[in-house]
C-alpha cells in the first residue's frame, strides 16, 4: 500500500491510465485542428472529436447532436444558466435554485441578480430625473424613489417589467438529509419562472436529488431544468429522457479523465436555445467558439465509455468501501454523525462529523491520507460548510465534518488502513479536546457563556 | 496551507496538554473561544502565593494553529511572575509560530487564555483575602 492515500475523489479523480493512452495520439502525431476541413489533419481531428461526442451522448443517454464541448462544468453552468436567462429573458426572469448547490451555480445566479438591480437603478434614476426635472446622484437614489413613491408610480412600474438582462433568484432551503422538498419547489414557480437549476448529487455531502420528479414538474409548467450533473455522471444512473433534463452540466475530471474539459448538454426537442458566453469562430454550433481542446475531448469520452461500462459494477464497489469505512469508524467511535442522505446517496461519499474535534486539526492528523474538511478553516473565510449550514447542522458539529471521497482506485486494504488512523487520530485530539473533557462531565455546552469572536 | 515547522512541531508533540484542579486555589483555569467559531482554548495556570507561574496545562479545540499557539503560550508562561506573563501578547505567538494571516486570530485566542486564566486566579485569591481564615 501507497502512502499518501487519496481519498478525495469528489475534488478531482485521477486519470484513468486506459484514458491517458486513448489520448496520447492526439498529443503527438494527430495533432490537428478539428475545424480543419480542408486537409488529413483536421479530417482526423474531427473524428476523433466526434467520436467523443457520441461517447459523453451515449452516457446520458442523448444524441450527439446535443453535446456542446467546453473547458470544464463552470463554463457548463454558466452558459447554461447565463444563456438561458438571456435567450429567453422577454418570457421571464425568475430562477429557481437551492442553496446548497455549488459555487459555479450560485456565484452566477448572484451576478444576474446584480446585473438586473443595477438595470432597476438605472431605471429608478431615469424616472426619478423625470419627475425632479434635475440630476439625480446615487447617494440620493433610494430617498428619492421613496418621497416619489416609486414602487406605486405607474411609469416606473412599466420600465421595471422590462427585461434587464438580470435574473431574480430564490435559493430554496433543503431538508435535514439534503434533498429538496418537492412541495416547496412547487410553492417558489410563478409564471415569470424560466430556470430552475438543481444537481443530481452534491458535492460535499453526496446526496442524490429526486432529478426525474423535478424534470416532471418543470416540463410541466414549461419552465427549463439545468441540472449541474458533475459529481454524480457516471457513478449513479442518469438518462436526460427519463429526468426530463433540458440543460445538462458534465466534468471529464470528476469521472477519471482530464481536467479542463466538459461539456454542456443542450436538449433538442423540444428545442432550447442559449445565448453563447464566448463569440468567435462558431465553433460547437455558435454555443461555443474556441478551437476544440481534441486531446482531452477524446480523453473524456473515453472515460464515458469506461463509466457507462463499468458504472454498476464500480457503483456496487465503491458503497461497499464506503459502508465497510463508515461502519468502522461509527463503531469504534462514539458521538459521530453522517452527514446527508443514507439512502440517497453517492456510492463513494462519506461525511461525517466528529463532535469536539476541529476539522482542519483531523485532516493534519491524518496527513497519510487526502480528504477535504467541512471545516473552511483553511480558507480565508473561516466559516464553516454551507452546505452543512443548509441541511441545519449546528456550526460546532459543522466545524467537525470530514469529506472522504473513495473512488475507482481505492482498496479495501486502505479503508481499513483509514479506519484505524481514524480512530486513533479522532481519540488522541479528544484527549486534547476541552469540550469533549466537558461534554464527558456531563456539562451542557449550550449553558456555557462562551466569549464569540 | 503550508505550516511552519513550528506549528508542525507544536501540534504533533504538544507541550503541557491536560487538566489542573479547579478547586486549587492556586489554580486559575482560563476558557476562551466559542465552539460555533471551531476554537476553544482552555489554559490553566499554578500560581504560588509569591505569583510566580509554577505550572501550565492546555486543552484546545481547534486547528493546527490554535493547538499550536496554546501550546506555545504554555511553555512561555511557565516561570515568570503573572505581571511577566501578562506581557505576552499575541504578536510575539504569531511571529514565533510565522502563522499565515487568517490565523493570526489563533494567537490573540492564546493571549485571551492568560488573561483570563490570570483574572480567574486572582478573583480566586481576592475572595479568599475577604474571607477571614
Amino acid at each position: 500500500m501507497k502512502l499518501p492515500i487519496y481519498m478525495d475523489n469528489h475534488a478531482t479523480t485521477p486519470m484513468d491510465p486506459r484514458v491517458l493512452e486513448a489520448m496520447l495520439p492526439y498529443l503527438r502525431e494527430d495533432f490537428g485542428n478539428a475545424a480543419s476541413r480542408n486537409h488529413a489533419f483536421g479530417w482526423k481531428a474531427e473524428a476523433a472529436v466526434e467520436e467523443a461526442r457520441k461517447q459523453v451522448a451515449a452516457l446520458i443517454g442523448a444524441s450527439d447532436k446535443e453535446i456542446v464541448f467546453t473547458s470544464g462544468a463552470t463554463e457548463s453552468d454558466n452558459l447554461a444558466i447565463k444563456g438561458v436567462v438571456e435567450f429567453y429573458k422577454e418570457k421571464g426572469d425568475h430562477i429557481i435554485t437551492l442553496k446548497t448547490e455549488h459555487k459555479a451555480v450560485l456565484d452566477t445566479c448572484k451576478r444576474l441578480e446584480r446585473v438586473r438591480q443595477e438595470r432597476l437603478d438605472e431605471l429608478k434614476t431615469l424616472r426619478l430625473m423625470q419627475l425632479t426635472g434635475a440630476p439625480v446622484s446615487r447617494d440620493e437614489l433610494a430617498t428619492l424613489a421613496i418621497k416619489h413613491d416609486l414602487d406605486n408610480d405607474a411609469v416606473y412600474r412599466q420600465w421595471a417589467e422590462l427585461p434587464t438582462g438580470g435574473a431574480r433568484v430564490t435559493y430554496l432551503d433543503v431538508e435535514k438529509d439534503g434533498r429538496v422538498d418537492l412541495k416547496k419547489l412547487e410553492a417558489a414557480m410563478t409564471d415569470k419562472t424560466i430556470l430552475v437549476s438543481i444537481m443530481l448529487a452534491n458535492n460535499e455531502i453526496g446526496t442524490v436529488q429526486p432529478i426525474a420528479e423535478i424534470g416532471r414538474m418543470c416540463r410541466a409548467r414549461g419552465i427549463l431544468f439545468h441540472c449541474d450533473a458533475v459529481q454524480g455522471i457516471g457513478k449513479v444512473p442518469f438518462h436526460v429522457e427519463e429526468a426530463q433534463v433540458d440543460l445538462v452540466s458534465i466534468s471529464a475530471h470528476k469521472m477519471y479523465g482530464p481536467k479542463g474539459v466538459g461539456a454542456l448538454y443542450v436538449r433538442r426537442k423540444p428545442r432550447v436555445r442559449i445565448a453563447p458566453l464566448i463569440d468567435g469562430g462558431g465553433h460547437e454550433r455558435g454555443m461555443r467558439s474556441g478551437t476544440l481542446n481534441v486531446a482531452s475531448i477524446v480523453g473524456f469520452g473515453h472515460a464515458a465509455k469506461i463509466a457507462r461500462e463499468e458504472l454498476v459494477e464500480e457503483a456496487a464497489r465503491l458503497t461497499r468501501l464506503r459502508e465497510r469505512l463508515r461502519k468502522g469508524i461509527v463503531e469504534q467511535l462514539d458521538m459521530v454523525t453522517v452527514n446527508g442522505s443514507q439512502e440517497h446517496r453517492l456510492p463513494g461519499n462519506l461525511n461525517i462529523s466528529f463532535a469536539y474535534v476541529e476539522g482542519e486539526a483531523l485532516m493534519m492528523a491524518i496527513k497519510d491520507v487526502a480528504v477535504s474538511s467541512g471545516s473552511a478553516c483553511t480558507s480565508a473565510s473561516l466559516e464553516p460548510s454551507y452546505v452543512l449550514r443548509a441541511c441545519g447542522v449546528e456550526e460546532d458539529m459543522a466545524h467537525s465534518s470530514i469529506r472522504f471521497g473513495i473512488g475507482r482506485f481505492n482498496t479495501e486494504e486502505e479503508v481499513d488502513f483509514v479506519i484505524k488512523l481514524m480512530v486513533d487520530k479522532v481519540n488522541r485530539l479528544r484527549e486534547m479536546s476541552p469540550l469533549y473533557e466537558m461534554a464527558k462531565e456531563g456539562i451542557d455546552l449550550k449553558s456555557i457563556e462562551w466569549t464569540a469572536h | 496551507m503550508a505550516y511552519s515547522d513550528k506549528v508542525i512541531d507544536h501540534y504533533e508533540n504538544p507541550r503541557n496538554v491536560g487538566s489542573l484542579d479547579k478547586a486549587d486555589p492556586n489554580v486559575g483555569t482560563g476558557l476562551v473561544g466559542a465552539p460555533a467559531c471551531g476554537d476553544v482554548m482552555r489554559l490553566q495556570l499554578k500560581i504560588t502565593d509569591e505569583g510566580i507561574i509554577e505550572d501550565a496545562r492546555f486543552k484546545t479545540f481547534g486547528c493546527g494553529s490554535a493547538i499550536a499557539s496554546s501550546s506555545l503560550v504554555s511553555e512561555w508562561v511557565k516561570g515568570k511572575t503573572v505581571d511577566e506573563a501578562l506581557t505576552i501578547s499575541n504578536k510575539d505567538v504569531a511571529r514565533e509560530l510565522a502563522l499565515p494571516p487568517v490565523k493570526i486570530h489563533c494567537s490573540v485566542l492564546a493571549e485571551d487564555a492568560i488573561k483570563a486564566a490570570i483574572d480567574d486566579f486572582k478573583k480566586k485569591r481576592d475572595a479568599r483575602r475577604q474571607q477571614p481564615a
